[in-house]
């Protein structure tokens, strides 16, 4: 097997398959880089600077991530808040980490980049390949593309939020609880997923009129514990960490 | 703490989470019920965030307004497939549009 996967390693892809992975990778790339606007124009409307946006999508490069370290950080809630939430909702990445060097076989400074890279979108079109060389190549090139993109549309974002004046007269408010609901919106589809939804919804109602900002959110995720640890007769539920991607 | 002491320090705890996925034994995370909570996190804290964001008030609890309604028009753009920035965009113009009418 290990043969087999070194070879397929050097083997190149035929035109066709290279194509449809190249294509693959560089509109999702493309897509998904192009919302790093709004993500630029909330960081600035969160009180960070141009500099401090373009540094979170360059270093921490994960959007749920970004998204939710300004969100905190707007709501006036603590820097510790802001890294433990951004934290939490980076474990994900973790999980793609383990199920993409099964067919990685990077060294050194080459699986620290690949480490880096590892996010939703990069995965999702990794796994989705037919062979490891096309795995290989959907992962690093949807990768680089978003990367490229999402760093780019992260500094217009910030430089059109600071141009902007008062967030709230554009809505980057909302824009913020929309941006959240359309993260939220593909992991939805499991009974589980409704069940922690809703046990977060009244976690949050009930904590946020009297703790501090920032820390909601973080009892909230009691709700995924409470619901993933739930005893159930038939132990064989899914809950792979594959069912979580697709979602930017 | 400083803003840019915090940013550094979320940067790095993301980074080093990705590389340990690259680097631990998937066997240490094989356990079901620990699959299913970290499944699970990225659900219950996303929720909690478009709580937050909708209904936080500046001085703290909580509060309807405008973005409420945004909120709304954003959940009718995923309804209808919407790609992420149009839900993003529909969201911050419905809530512009209302507080240019003057409804907070």
């Amino acid at each position: 097997m290990q043969h087999e996967e070194d070879e397929s390693r050097r083997g190149e892809l035929d035109a066709a398959t290279r194509t449809s992975v190249l294509r693959q990778a560089w509109s999702v790339g493309i897509a998904t880089g192009a919302y790093g606007i709004s993500f630029g124009a909330l960081g600035v409307a969160s009180g960070l600077s141009v500099w401090q946006s373009c540094a979170l999508s360059l270093l921490m490069f994960t959007g749920g991530s970004q998204f939710a370290f300004v969100g905190v950080i707007g709501a006036g809630g603590t820097g510790v808040a802001a890294i433990a939430t951004a934290t939490l909702l980076g474990i994900r990445n973790g999980l793609y980490g383990l199920q993409v060097s099964e067919f990685l076989h990077d060294r050194g400074w080459q699986r620290a980049m690949a480490a880096h890279l590892t996010i939703d979108e990069s995965t999702a079109v990794g796994i989705a390949q037919p062979s490891v060389r096309a795995s290989q190549v959907g992962f690093w090139q949807t990768g680089i593309a978003v990367f490229l993109f999402w760093n780019l549309f992260t500094l217009v974002g910030a430089f059109l939020g600071n141009a902007l004046g008062d967030p709230r007269r554009w809505g980057l408010d909302a824009a913020a609880a929309a941006a959240f609901v359309a993260l939220l919106w593909p992991r939805l589809h499991s009974r589980d997923a409704a069940a922690t939804a809703a046990a977060a919804v009244v976690l949050t109602v009930v904590v946020a009129p009297w703790a501090p900002a920032g820390i909601p959110v973080l009892v909230a995720a009691l709700a995924a514990v409470a619901v993933g640890l739930w005893p159930r007769p038939k132990d064989a539920a899914p809950g792979r960490p594959a069912d979580d991607r697709g979602a930017p | 703490m400083t803003l840019w002491l915090a940013v550094l320090a979320a940067c790095a705890l993301a980074f080093l989470t990705k590389l340990a996925g690259h680097y631990v034994p998937s066997s240490r995370l094989e356990g079901r019920r620990m699959r299913r909570v970290t499944a699970l996190l990225p659900v219950a804290l996303l929720t909690s965030l478009v709580v937050v964001q909708t209904f936080g008030a500046s001085g703290g609890g909580l509060t309807v307004d405008a973005r409420l309604v945004g909120l709304g028009a954003a959940v009718l753009a995923l309804l209808a497939r919407a790609p992420f920035i149009v839900v993003v965009i529909i969201g911050a113009a419905v809530a512009a549009g209302l507080r240019a009418l003057g409804w907070n």
